[in-house]
């Protein structure tokens, strides 16, 4: 019961933050002409033999947060890290289709420059062995920040919500914070070179509730700036902090919708199934 | 009928305890005698080598044939001229090809170098050294500390190689992402992630090749040579406390064989502060946390 308190403040959260976005949105539909930050056509996906997705298209709205649910194994992670082509990484990879970030083709794009503008969070915590200091400025520093390095990282350690935490210890091993506190100095790391787009993948997995609650706020914080998708197996979670909500089954889309539609009338039968907990 | 069945339970119980005591003092004994070794030749250095220590041992050159005295100054710089030349090319050339095997590479190439390099750690100290000798003395001509410093680096190379490899292996492919995602290159990432995060165990194996091949003869004797006077500059022959000891200890002179035993236990000495060293680094534990 207790875990009513969070989402009940997170709900209020999101009630403030709407309001606040919608005083952003005439000015954004002005100067930008799509309010889709990026556009996923048609993607297949294989890992050596293995289909892994199929015939995917989907939308990633501006300055909204998109959630990917669905089973182990659903292609839900895969999805996701076809955004920043960090499937790149592994071998015998192959990608159909098409991606776009503010219309243009990912595949086109410098890896480097994608990733600097596609950040990406991940599961369990992953700070570099560094102090807390370097682990911000690992982006700006390879990336070759102009300007005060000193500013960037305390901007991009409030944005997280860390810096009053951590402040007076930025020289200290990231390894001498708590797995919440970890967690969210990976987000200030991956918002430090200012990311258009911001991938989570099951960020809360590893946390303990309060923690978790820490994250799904700071998500809210960060909407007005930053276009969110987040894979979670956590339908609650889903249901908290998102806008719209993606289910996956088999490396299919099975449906996308506004998240409050999603989990009060989901159009197939398959989506219901799975959110009403009858499998999965 | 419960008075037996007792009995037969007490004498196998007594029969297992007995086994428990006989095998654990034998794997006891066992252990004793493998440490034993060590301290039974440490104190045998010290006992015979340690009288002839003096300052003069560490400043002087070896005294003429015949003559009391002398030291053995040359042959501790030549050691550690060698050293030097076999870190300076060994050590790089095995880190690179470590990172190579850990970090890159498909699956024949890997395998290959894998291969040769547990080979190369198999073969004979004395065939590197003949190796060093048509590699190098034979197009110079001559003898020289460069030869002998090839020859060592020839074997520090394997072990470098092995040990780099298998401690970027424990760094967590996590963190390799991490650098990646925020659009960090391959070789950026490796230099700023994984070779950091990795260091102390790759120091700690760079330590221990250069400890073990500082007591290697074999591959000196016909390329560093020997020398009983300063050795100028890489391109002369020189002196080194191993060729000193086989030298000492095969000759004619009882004053050569104290001297002997005394270079013995500096070049012990020499070896176990580099353990030791080692240790202390081990102990400290690794940089980035296991899971």
């Amino acid at each position: 019961m207790s875990s009513a308190f969070p989402l009940m403040a997170n709900s209020a959260a999101a009630a403030s933050s709407t309001a606040k976005s919608s005083v952003h949105t005439p000015a954004m539909t002005t100067s930008g002409s799509n309010t889709q930050r990026m556009k996923i056509t048609k993607l297949n996906f294989f890992y050596g033999k293995n289909h892994a997705l199929h015939d995917v298209s989907m939308d990633v709205a501006t300055n909204r947060v998109t959630a990917m649910i669905g089973p182990s194994g659903c292609g839900k992670s895969t999805l996701l890290r076809t955004l920043n082509r960090m499937y790149e990484t592994l071998r015998h990879t192959r990608l159909e289709g098409e991606i776009t970030l503010d219309g243009v083709d990912i595949l086109s794009l410098d890896v480097t420059k994608l990733r600097r503008m596609v950040g990406m969070v991940f599961q369990k915590p992953n700070p570099f062995p560094k102090s807390i200091y370097e682990n911000v400025a690992y982006g700006l520093r390879i990336n070759g920040h102009e300007g005060r390095l000193d500013d960037a990282v305390e901007k991009s350690l409030r944005r997280a919500a860390l810096w009053d935490e951590v402040k007076d210890k930025l020289h200290k091993s990231a390894y001498a914070l708590s797995g919440g506190q970890q967690q969210r100095l990976c987000i200030a790391r991956a918002l430090a070179v200012d990311p258009e787009v911001l991938l989570l993948d099951e960020p809360c997995s590893a946390l303990d509730p309060v923690n978790t609650a820490k994250i799904e706020e700071l998500l809210f914080e960060l909407k007005p700036t930053c276009t969110l998708v987040i894979v979670t197996h956590n339908m609650q979670q889903a249901a908290r902090v998102s806008d719209s909500t993606a289910f996956l089954l088999n490396g299919e889309l099975i449906e996308i919708a506004q998240t409050g539609q999603m989990f009060t009338k989901p159009s197939d039968p398959r989506t219901e199934a799975y959110i009403t907990g009858r499998f999965g | 009928m419960s008075v037996r069945v007792n009995t037969g339970v007490n004498v196998r119980l007594i029969w297992r305890k007995s086994l428990n005591v006989v095998m654990l003092s034998l794997t006891g004994l066992c252990a004793l005698l493998t440490v034993s070794v060590l301290f039974f030749i440490l104190g045998y250095l010290i006992w015979n080598g340690g009288k002839d220590l003096s300052w003069n041992f560490f400043t002087k050159l070896p005294a003429p044939v015949g003559e009391m005295g002398g030291g053995m100054a040359n042959a501790i710089l030549g050691s550690l001229k060698l050293l030097s030349i076999a870190a300076l090319f060994g050590v790089p050339i095995g880190l690179l090809g470590g990172v190579y095997l850990a970090e890159f590479g498909g699956r024949t190439m890997p395998f290959l170098v894998r291969y040769t390099a547990d080979l190369m750690n198999g073969v004979p100290s004395i065939v590197m050294g003949i190796f060093a000798y048509a590699l190098v003395v034979m197009p110079m001509h001559h003898f020289s500390t460069f030869a002998g410093g090839i020859a060592l680096a020839i074997m520090v190379i394997p072990t470098v190689l092995r040990n780099t490899e298998s401690f970027l292996r424990d760094v967590p492919s996590t963190l390799r992402e991490g650098s990646f995602a925020l659009g960090a290159n391959k070789w950026r990432m490796i230099a700023t992630v994984v070779l950091p995060a990795a260091s102390r165990g790759i120091l700690t194996g760079v330590l221990l090749a250069l400890a073990r091949v500082a007591g290697e003869t074999a591959p000196l004797l016909f390329t560093a040579f020997g020398n009983r006077y300063w050795s100028p500059g890489w391109s002369q022959p020189t002196s080194s406390l191993p060729v000193v000891i086989y030298t000492y200890a095969t000759g004619p002179y009882e004053d050569w064989h104290r001297q002997a035993w005394a270079a013995g236990l500096v070049l012990l000495g020499l070896v176990l502060l580099t353990n030791i060293l080692v240790r202390v680094f081990l102990t400290r534990g690794t940089a980035y946390e296991r899971t």
